[in-house]
């Protein structure tokens, strides 16, 4: 195929699982915990990965979020084989082409929301951080809450922080981990229609979930079990 | 991340865990003052021996009685009075031995002085007119023992300027050794030396005086102190000494002398490598705090690598590489002990100023061992601050966000 092929798949497709299995473990200790698993992912999507805890959705995000490598297969993102990276290069693709949305926040408890937001910026050298961390606070609707620390906000506005930190970068793919786990309806609502207007703008994110919510606001949902793809859903 | 930034960030969580910082760096900071106090105690106490000794005039020999060996038993060095008034006069004979300027005899023992205002206890010293030459010393008012003194056994005595002073005693007063009375008959004049072994604070009378009425011992004499008649003569003196002492003890066998000389060279060097070793025990226990202060650092390096596992996880996941929280947890260890030490350097300093003044202790403070100190201090923080970094670096990312 040629060059230009190349390249146009780049457009298309940000992500391509091919035949990852991990195993976690060795001899008869070893867990499979994905076995053989393809998927692919265009850029703009807005997919959701649903299954049971023990499906092996949390290998799935672990090795999507390029914070763990697959014992065999190949993943490709956005046109780069990041399946065999070290943990350097790998940290510098999260840095760059990723946004993390985490079920707990994991916000910095002693770090104004701002500072929180600046973080992954200083991982890349950036310049003129406060008005990026500003101008991302304001897109999830909290720019009137810049100074304040993650305990003076409430779950939902923490979580909105989290998304704004995942923002800041503007990454390839924005990657949430029962991001409405710890939340309660009304603040599950507000993350899930944060997420959806920022896919409308264009980004592609992933959430994973076991949150049956979560599913109609997706535009394609699939399930895992037992290490595999079981089924495929358009919304 | 920009080495500016991991500063940044370091400090910043030095700062959000401010008692726990401060207390990290008392105890590299105690480290440093004690290196610092204890070798500036030591280099003052060396400098104050040396200058005694070298007051002591530095073209002095001192023969005192060695091992002796008779019927086959060695009996240990001073375990007999080899030392006789015929070997003084021997001494000073000056066709034999041209290079030997003055030849002290001496004989001494601790006496109770009684004046008539106040009575002090000191080291009483029977000696003859070559004393004063032979310990270079001058006297301040009146006049030392002559030779007729000794020759007649009179009992006059001289005072050392400290002496005199807590006597209440001057020149032309009587005071009482032993019941026995003494005319005051001169005042030595100050060295200005203090402690042990105060070149002040002592008296002298006749030998043949002290022999006959106070220590004892008609003839025989506990050392004799000789002085060449220049620095350069020393070790011809020397020589001259050794084989008139020899000749006259009938010894042929040098390695069999029953007595010693040494030089106030010898007594100088065997006494720097005393304070020196002193000096080096003590630098080396306060040094053991300093290693204990970098434990401590290594722990709360580990307390706080641990308890912060979910925020390493967390800076991992955003792009932190091992390389960034390898030099954050370095550079977080490296400023505790870098505060601590100029700390250290401070209080070092301080006590090096108060101490001499309340507790009248010398304390002498160069520059090198404060360089030392420090730069041990950050090399200490570190070197302890390299291990709990490494496990920050290693952290799974993973592992670490499920640990919150």
């Amino acid at each position: 195929m040629p060059v230009a092929g190349a390249d146009r798949r780049y457009v298309d497709e940000l992500i391509r699982l091919e035949s990852i299995t991990k195993i976690y473990g060795s001899g008869d200790a070893a867990v499979v915990a994905l076995s053989d698993f393809s998927l692919t992912v265009a850029s703009g999507e807005l997919l959701a990965v649903m299954g049971p805890s023990g499906s092996g959705k949390s290998t799935l995000m672990n090795i999507l979020g390029c914070l763990d490598t697959p014992t065999s297969g190949r993943y490709w993102f956005a046109g780069e084989d990041v399946s065999r990276l070290n943990e350097t290069e790998l940290a510098h693709v999260r840095n760059r082409k990723i946004g993390f949305v985490f079920q707990q926040f994991h916000l910095l408890p002693k770090l104004s929301a701002w500072r929180n937001v600046e973080l992954p910026l200083l991982y890349r050298n950036a310049e003129d951080r406060r008005n990026l961390a500003l101008q991302a606070l304001d897109q999830v609707g909290l720019r009137n809450r810049i100074d304040h620390r993650p305990t003076q906000l409430s779950g939902g506005q923490q979580q909105r922080v989290a998304i704004a930190r995942a923002l800041v970068t503007n990454p390839d793919l924005i990657l949430a981990d029962e991001p409405t786990g710890n939340l309660d309806t009304a603040s599950s609502r507000d993350v899930l229609a944060v997420l959806r207007e920022l896919n409308e703008e264009g980004r592609t994110i992933i959430v994973i979930t076991h949150d049956p919510e979560v599913a109609p606001v997706a535009r394609r949902t699939v399930a895992v079990r037992d290490g595999r793809l079981v089924h495929e859903v358009a919304a | 991340m920009s080495l500016l930034h991991t500063i940044e960030t370091g400090l910043r969580s030095l700062l959000g865990h401010r008692l726990r910082s401060v207390l990290t760096t008392l105890g590299i900071l105690f480290g440093v003052a004690a290196v610092i106090a204890t070798v500036g105690i030591g280099q003052a106490s060396s400098d104050s021996v040396t200058a005694r000794i070298s007051s002591l005039g530095t073209n002095l020999l001192t023969i005192t009685p060695g091992s002796t060996f008779a019927g086959g038993v060695f009996g240990g060095g001073g375990s007999a009075n080899t030392l006789t008034m015929s070997d003084v006069t021997g001494l000073l004979d000056h066709q034999n031995a041209p290079d030997i300027q003055a030849v002290a005899p001496v004989v001494q023992g601790r006496e109770n002085l009684v004046s008539a205002a106040s009575n002090w206890s000191t080291t009483v010293s029977g000696s003859t007119a070559d004393w004063l030459t032979a310990n270079s010393r001058t006297m301040s008012s009146g006049i030392f023992i002559s030779t007729a003194d000794v020759s007649k056994r009179t009992q006059v005595i001289v005072l050392g300027a400290t002496t005199a002073l807590n006597l209440g005693a001057g020149v032309g007063d009587l005071i009482t050794v032993k019941q026995i009375p003494f005319q005051v008959i001169g005042i030595l004049t100050s060295t200005g030396s203090q402690g042990f072994g105060n070149q002040d604070d002592l008296a002298v009378v006749p030998i043949t005086t002290a022999q006959g009425e106070l220590v004892g011992g008609v003839g025989s004499v506990q050392r004799i102190l000789l002085s060449a008649t220049s620095q350069s003569t020393i070790g011809s003196a020397y020589l001259e000494a050794d084989q008139l002492l020899l000749q006259t003890h009938h010894i042929a066998n040098p390695s069999q002398a029953d007595f010693s000389i040494t030089t106030s060279t010898q007594v100088l060097s065997t006494a720097q490598a005393v304070t020196q070793t002193l000096t080096i025990l003590l630098a080396s226990v306060a040094a053991i705090s300093l290693l204990v202060g970098g434990i401590g650092v290594m722990n709360i390096m580990l307390v706080s690598v641990t308890e912060r596992t979910g925020e390493i996880g967390l800076r991992k996941a955003l792009g932190a590489t091992p390389g960034d929280l390898f030099r954050q947890f370095v550079i977080e260890a490296g400023t505790l002990t870098a505060v601590g030490g100029l700390m250290g350097v401070g209080t070092g300093l301080a006590a090096g100023y108060i101490v001499p003044r309340t507790a009248n202790i010398a304390v002498t403070i160069t520059p090198l061992p404060v360089l030392v100190a420090v730069a041990v201090a950050v090399v200490v923080g570190l070197v302890f601050g390299v291990y709990p970094a490494l496990r920050a670096a290693r952290l799974a990312p993973i592992e670490a966000l499920r640990a919150q």
